[in-house]
């Protein structure tokens, strides 16, 4: 009977119910796409992050730089005497030097501590440098002040850099390479610990036409290139992979690294675990990814703005207010049928009874409502990774508050280019100071998880309920007389 | 069956006090059928809901059975009208969405019966109010007599100890009228019950063992043509 009644009944006002039903899909529907793009602006956030700092890593400890570091041209030059004087005119000379220039220099011992501390999953140290190579002839002093620049100085010169990242082979989980996907022959083994091997960049391999087998030279030392490796697509990777034990000689920094990838045990532990770690390393910046998504700009922090304020708003205002209509027409539908449900109660139906078959209607039309808004919120989903735009995203490397001048973002030209004539030519300097800011492009996806179909049905069963409640309780307040002399 | 004891029922409209019922005394014996007639608006349908346990009495004692339906709480009075009380209504009061044979149904669900003893049941009852071809056909396919029939078997179905019939002929012509009384009054032999029966009809009335007149909420008896015991 409840069921043949509550069908006949939905049939006979199945304009209303279809109604009440569109309403609530759509504030379902809503809620599903606004859900579904959160979730995928998470994840191009977390794209970004794994991209820039590997698929393990919740956190990374890094150091400003001391602002004497270098000599006085601004770089060491490892394997030969800098006495800081200038060479002979028309002297040629040849420089190939691996530079950690934008990040200061932790000792490994940290790595140790850090990998000691409560929650800590893995801790890896790392080298994030830059090989640059300078070559040229020295000019006469008439074409220019003290130093090497002046007009035409660049063209005396020729430069190559490309970024260089030791990885401490034992943490592998841990740093950039564990996003990557070796794409042609191997990655290291604890074996290449202290061998002049290379993992390369497949990008980079095919620009400068390197595969396995082939030779690079980093910092003057020969290496032979073992594997190369596909990085996440809009990552701004390193380009060439050396044993951490190889870079910290060839970089002249023994027993140091400038990075510390930190793994944490659980998500939950974030927050703990790097207030430990800034007790460990004083003067260290120790960056979560909660706080590098927030300093995440560019079109992606825009969306993610968009998703997580005006579209979470609309889609709640949505939904109350087809609760609202839903509980609304309920109620109407209910005053229509006061001659009805007092006639069953003359014949000994119990309000609860009656009630209940109240509830069960607008549950019905809410389940509908349910299944309709699942379809709409995926189709939304659909739409929106169909039609988003690829999204930017930057992020830079910030200084800790102690910086003089307050905390900066490495940016292009961050303080570390020479003036014109004192200084080698700006070119490389700028290049490595842009190397700092990352700026990835993501491709926008919405994707609809089981949490949101979960949602989706509990929200629908939800405003079935409400909408049932009001008119369950206007049907239990009528009593029987009362419902009777009413004329329909 | 019923003992009524200086039973009143007054409504406020606004201001001023409305005595609906302005001390009803009346005993109804077991088997007896009972018409009660009256001009509009005197109290007969009130006294007929008190009767059936719809509404209660501002005071007094309405015994049915050695219960008093004034004191007993809304789902006792509910559980008591459910199985003992059948209702007939002058609009019929069908239930628009259900077949005639699910109409009749609807009075043996609160009673916990089982769907196939209530199928059985349901067009058991209309077959004994002339229906037996009639039961899938939704009240916006039957006429008003068939509807009144249908209302009958809703009724009985549940073998009430009474019946309590409001104007039951009052939307009908006159040759269904006739049908509707005389197919009562059958069943009321048949089945020994008793029938309380609130008409403004003499005619109707008339057919009666008693009748009484309401007027400005009291009742009096005007006739009574019951067989003394013995």
């Amino acid at each position: 009977m409840f069921f043949t009644y509550l069908r006949r009944e939905l049939r006979r006002r199945m304009r209303q119910a279809i109604f009440i039903a569109l309403g609530l899909a759509l504030g379902i529907g809503l809620v599903i796409t606004v859900t579904a793009l959160s979730t995928g602006v998470k994840n191009a956030q977390g794209t970004v992050l794994h991209a820039l700092y590997g698929a393990g890593t919740d956190i990374t400890v890094t150091k400003a730089p001391s602002s004497n570091s270098g000599g006085p041209f601004g770089f060491r030059v490892g394997g030969g005497a800098d006495n800081g004087q200038r060479p002979a005119a028309g002297t040629t000379f040849s420089r190939d030097t691996l530079l950690s220039r934008s990040l200061g220099a932790l000792n490994s011992s940290s790595v140790s501590s850090v990998a000691k501390q409560r929650g800590v999953a893995a801790a890896g140290g790392a080298l994030v440098l830059t090989d640059l190579s300078v070559s040229g002839t020295i000019p006469s002093a008439a074409s220019g002040g003290g130093g090497f620049g002046g007009g035409g100085g660049a063209s005396n010169f020729k430069t190559n850099s490309f970024t260089v990242n030791g990885a401490d082979l034992a943490v592998g989980e841990v740093g950039p390479l564990s996003s990557g996907k070796i794409a042609s022959g191997r990655t290291f083994t604890s074996s290449d610990a202290t061998s002049n091997v290379a993992v390369v960049d497949s990008s980079y391999a095919g620009q400068n036409k390197l595969v396995t087998g082939s030779t690079i030279t980093v910092a003057g030392a020969k290496f032979t290139v073992i594997g190369t490796v596909s990085q996440p697509q809009g990552g701004n990777p390193a380009q060439v992979y050396i044993p951490l034990t190889r870079a910290q000689t060839l970089a002249s920094m023994k027993n140091q690294v400038n990075t510390i990838y930190v793994a944490a045990a659980s998500a939950a532990g974030i927050g703990s675990v790097s207030k430990s770690i800034s007790g460990v390393v004083p003067g260290a910046t120790v960056t979560t990814s909660s706080d590098l998504a927030s300093e995440v700009t560019g079109s992606l922090a825009s969306a993610s703005s968009l998703a997580n304020n005006l579209g979470k708003w609309l889609a709640v205002a949505v939904l109350v207010a087809a609760f609202l209509l839903a509980s609304l027409l309920t109620m109407a539908a209910v005053s229509r049928r006061v001659r009805e449900f007092g006639t069953l109660k003359a014949l000994g139906w119990r309000s609860k009874r009656i009630v209940g078959q109240v509830m069960g209607e607008a549950i019905a039309i809410g389940i509908v409502g349910g299944a309709v808004g699942v379809a709409l919120g995926f189709a939304g989903a659909a739409l929106v990774s169909r039609l988003a735009p690829p999204l930017s995203a930057s992020v830079g490397q910030t200084t800790g508050s102690a910086t003089p001048g307050g905390a900066r973002t490495f940016g292009g030209g961050g303080g570390f280019g020479g003036p014109p004539g004192g200084g080698t030519g700006g070119g490389a300097f700028s290049r490595l100071a842009a190397n700092a800011t990352h700026t990835v492009a993501v491709h926008l996806t919405a994707p609809v998880t089981i949490g949101a179909v979960v949602l989706a049905v509990v929200l629908a069963v939800a405003g079935g309920f409400i909408a049932g409640s009001f008119g369950g309780w206007r049907a239990a307040r009528l009593r029987p007389a009362a419902a009777l002399a009413r004329v329909e | 069956m019923y003992k009524l004891t200086n039973v009143k029922k007054e409504y406020q409209k606004g201001r001023a006090t409305v005595a609906a019922l302005a001390g009803v005394d009346l005993v109804i014996e077991d088997g007896e059928w009972l018409a009660i007639q009256g001009p509009t608006g005197h109290g007969k349908t009130t006294l007929l809901q008190i009767l059936g346990g719809l509404d209660r009495p501002t005071s007094g004692i309405v015994d049915f059975d050695g219960q008093d339906l004034a004191d007993l709480r809304e789902s006792q009075v509910t559980k008591v009208r459910a199985a003992s009380i059948g209702f007939i209504f002058q609009t019929f009061n069908l239930i628009p969405t259900l077949s005639g044979q699910e109409n009749v149904e609807a009075a043996l669900v609160p009673l916990g019966v089982g769907p196939a003893e209530r199928r059985a049941r349901a067009a058991k009852a209309l077959e004994s109010v002339g229906l037996g071809d009639r039961l899938r056909h939704l009240p916006s396919e039957l006429s008003g007599g068939q509807q009144q029939r249908v209302a009958i078997a809703r009724a009985l179905v549940k073998e009430p100890k009474v019946l309590l019939a409001d104007e039951p002929t009052g939307n009908l012509d006159e040759d269904t009228r006739d049908e509707i009384i005389s197919l009562l009054e059958a069943l009321w032999r048949e089945h020994g019950l008793t029938l309380i029966l609130v008409t403004h009809d003499s005619s109707v009335a008339r057919r009666a063992q008693r009748v009484g007149i309401m007027r400005n909420g009291r009742l009096s008896i005007k006739q009574d043509t019951r067989r003394p015991a013995g």
